[in-house]
């Protein structure tokens, strides 16, 4: 078997969807890569001095300017001729993505630079002790969007990164789930293949974050995927090219799982049944917009 | 050839001999003009470089960190909120040890709002690991530049540098600037040799955390680099002397000290009012001296001890201020100076672009001459705009 280009005996949690996400990212990027890497856990969990798990050129700079960081690599490579010899991986959680550094990454898609930004989306602040972010799904317990008698927890939608990076003109936007490694790897190397900038949004189960065994973080990964409310689509150039398809489950087998929408099934009352029937229906828009059904004119009706 | 120029062509086209691989830059009044002429080269041909148009300071700032990280010579220019903005990114260039150069045109903090000249900006990241050069003049700000380079670059060396010049009164100001041939700043610049660079045949890992441990050290080393770089700074303002004739001071350049009665420690370009004030001071019998500090990061503690501590007064002229506190400077110099008894007097003046003209300077001259202290004391307030009460209470303490 080839050398892990991140190798084990970095310190991430039991279970951890990020760190085996970013295991099949590098590895499928291969040894031709350089990274630029926020800060956030996949950092701390890699990067203890004087240890590195990284067997490729890696850089943490900042929290909130990785992508610009990634840019400057990239104009590096460009300035010396050496742009599409090597792969530029730009990566963070879903907050140094979607929040804090989402001006940099904003800038660097639409300059174009030839970078892949891979976003590991746990959903939440995880390294700082599971704080909310913009990427947080509608009603999830975090420790600053805690359910309480005012709260049903997170009172807002997920943020639509893909749908934002798409409409930068970013050639190439996907996103896959780390209960699919096959799938990662696939698009890691098609995203590669493309010279631009491109999106890829890895769905990254997090035990300790969202309360659950850490033996099922691959089961709660394919989950979210086949309740819709991870969808799983690929955009080229503005299309939609492609999507997973599933069988779909309802939302309350993925939702019971985690102690983080726990609260929703508290008590059986009448409106905390209509809250879980409206994530319900964000996931019912999600199969239905990334045609994850098939045939998606055979699409569950009425049942 | 000396040719008539901006001071800003002047910057832009010595940053141009420099041959920098990446430049990034985000539009800030004064600093825009380097950056349009540095745009302009490229798009001409005139520059190989990649000109990276940015989002922000803050990532300006992070793509020459890249850049530089990729082992490229980078380049990029601020000025005052723009600074603010890259704060975070610039501790990081410099505990990455990068050699980047960056120009800082200074420019006042908001608020208020202004546009205009004072060094709030380039203070406000005195302690960041930058090493920092102040400009009397714009030969002086283009000269500094191949200067930063060699410096930043020197492996003893590897820290960025910061070049700061007045805005507008130096970035604005037409004067006679000697450009030199491409071929002589080749062979006083060699091309960069990085220490470390991200390299796929040899990868490294950068930015690595530390626990309590280690972090100490850490700091402890970058310190050390930085203070350490001082002799390199003189050595390398020699060899530019031998390359191009041309000298301006090492770490600080002092005019008519010797039998000075006040000297005024300054920087930039408030140094040729006070040179000339003391020319005209001396006229009149006032032994009048000015010590310009060129290079205030690392700080010239040596230099500043061989030159004051011989009995004249000391009068420190800063166009910045520490809010509730008053002086930047004077307690840095005290602070060279400790165990000696020469007074040090802090005045603050010139904020905002507000002018300062050299009767100002023989007043404070006069002030510092009579014995009087003087602790981040406010210069030439206008009473329109203070209020009686406030004015009076403000001229009281000039009587201290």
């Amino acid at each position: 078997m080839a050398t892990n280009l991140l190798a084990p005996g970095h310190t991430a949690c039991l279970g951890c969807g990020e760190a085996l996400a970013a295991r099949l990212v590098v590895n499928a990027a291969g040894p031709s890569t350089i990274i630029a890497e926020a800060t956030g856990c996949l950092e701390i969990i890699s990067s203890r001095y004087p240890e590195s798990a990284w067997n490729v050129p890696w850089i943490h700079s900042l929290f909130d300017n990785t992508a610009a960081v990634a840019a400057g690599i990239a104009a590096a490579l460009r300035a010396t001729g050496r742009e599409g010899q090597v792969n530029v991986l730009s990566q963070g959680g879903d907050g140094a993505t979607a929040d804090i550094g989402f001006g940099p990454l904003s800038g660097a898609w639409e300059r174009g630079h030839d970078v892949l930004y891979v976003c590991y989306d746990n959903e939440a602040y995880m390294n700082t002790g599971i704080q909310r972010s913009g990427l947080t799904p509608f009603h999830a317990r975090t420790s600053t969007s805690p359910p309480g008698r005012q709260s049903l927890g997170n009172p807002t939608l997920k943020k639509d990164l893909p749908a934002i990076a798409v409409a930068h003109g970013v050639p190439y936007v996907a996103t896959t789930s780390v209960g699919w490694p096959r799938d990662i790897e696939r698009k890691v190397k098609k995203a590669l293949s493309i010279r631009g900038p491109k999106y890829l949004q890895i769905h990254v189960p997090c035990p300790l974050g969202w309360g659950f065994d850490p033996s099922q973080t691959v089961d709660l990964a394919k989950l979210a995927v086949s309740s819709g409310l991870y969808p799983i689509f690929e955009y080229e150039n503005g299309i939609l090219t492609g999507s997973m398809k599933v069988k779909p489950v309802p939302v309350e087998e993925y939702l019971k799982r985690q102690v983080r929408f726990r609260h929703l099934f508290a008590a059986a009352k009448p409106e905390l049944e209509e809250q879980v029937r409206a994530i319900q229906a964000v996931a019912d828009a999600n199969l239905v917009k990334y045609q994850m059904v098939t045939p998606p004119a055979e699409a569950p009706t009425g049942a | 050839m000396k040719r008539v120029m901006e001071g800003s062509m002047g910057v832009s086209e010595m940053v141009r001999l420099c041959r920098p691989k990446v430049v990034a830059a985000y539009p800030i009044t004064p600093q825009t003009h380097i950056v349009e002429n540095l745009s302009q080269f490229v798009a001409n041909g005139q520059l190989q470089a990649e000109f990276v148009n940015v989002e922000s300071e803050f990532s300006a700032a992070s793509v020459v960190l890249g850049a530089s990280a990729t082992g490229v010579r980078s380049y990029t220019a601020t000025s005052s909120q723009g600074m603010l903005l890259m704060n975070e990114v610039v501790y990081n260039i410099a505990g990455l040890r990068l050699p980047v150069v960056m120009t800082l045109a200074n420019r006042a903090i908001s608020p208020p709002l202004s546009i205009w000249n004072d060094w709030q900006d380039s203070l406000s990241v005195r302690d960041a690991g930058w090493i920092q050069l102040y400009a009397e003049d714009n030969q002086e700000a283009a000269d500094m530049h191949v200067q930063a380079y060699r410096i930043g670059e020197d492996p003893r060396v590897a820290l960025p540098v910061m070049v700061c010049m007045d805005g507008f009164i130096l970035t604005h100001a037409f004067e006679p600037i000697d450009i030199p041939e491409q071929a002589e700043v080749d062979a006083f610049l060699p091309e960069y040799q990085p220490l470390y660079k991200l390299d796929p045949a040899d990868p490294v890992t950068v930015g690595a955390f530390m626990e309590p441990d280690k972090y100490m050290e850490a700091r402890y080393l970058i310190h050390q680099a930085v203070a350490q770089a001082a002799p390199v700074v003189e050595e390398v303002a020699e060899s530019f002397r031998a390359a191009f004739g041309r000298y301006q001071g090492g770490l600080v350049d002092a005019y008519r000290c010797e039998d000075a009665e006040v000297i005024f420690v300054t920087l930039g370009t408030l140094a040729s009012v006070a040179k000339s004030a003391a020319d005209q001071m001396r006229e009149a019998g006032k032994r009048a001296g000015v010590l310009r500090i060129r290079c205030y990061r690392p700080f010239p503690t040596k230099q500043i001890r061989q030159i004051l501590g011989k009995g004249a007064k000391v009068a420190v002229l800063e166009k910045a201020l520490a809010l509730g506190v008053g002086s930047i400077i004077a307690p840095e110099i005290r602070n060279a100076l400790y165990g000696s008894d020469t007074p040090v007097n802090g005045y603050i003046l010139g904020l905002g672009g507000r002018d300062v003209p050299p009767a100002t300077l023989e007043r404070i001259f006069d002030h510092a001459a009579a014995g009087r202290s003087a602790d981040g004391l406010f210069v030439d307030l206008k009473a329109e705009h203070l209020g009686d009460e406030a004015f009076a209470a403000w001229q009281a303490q000039w009587k201290e």
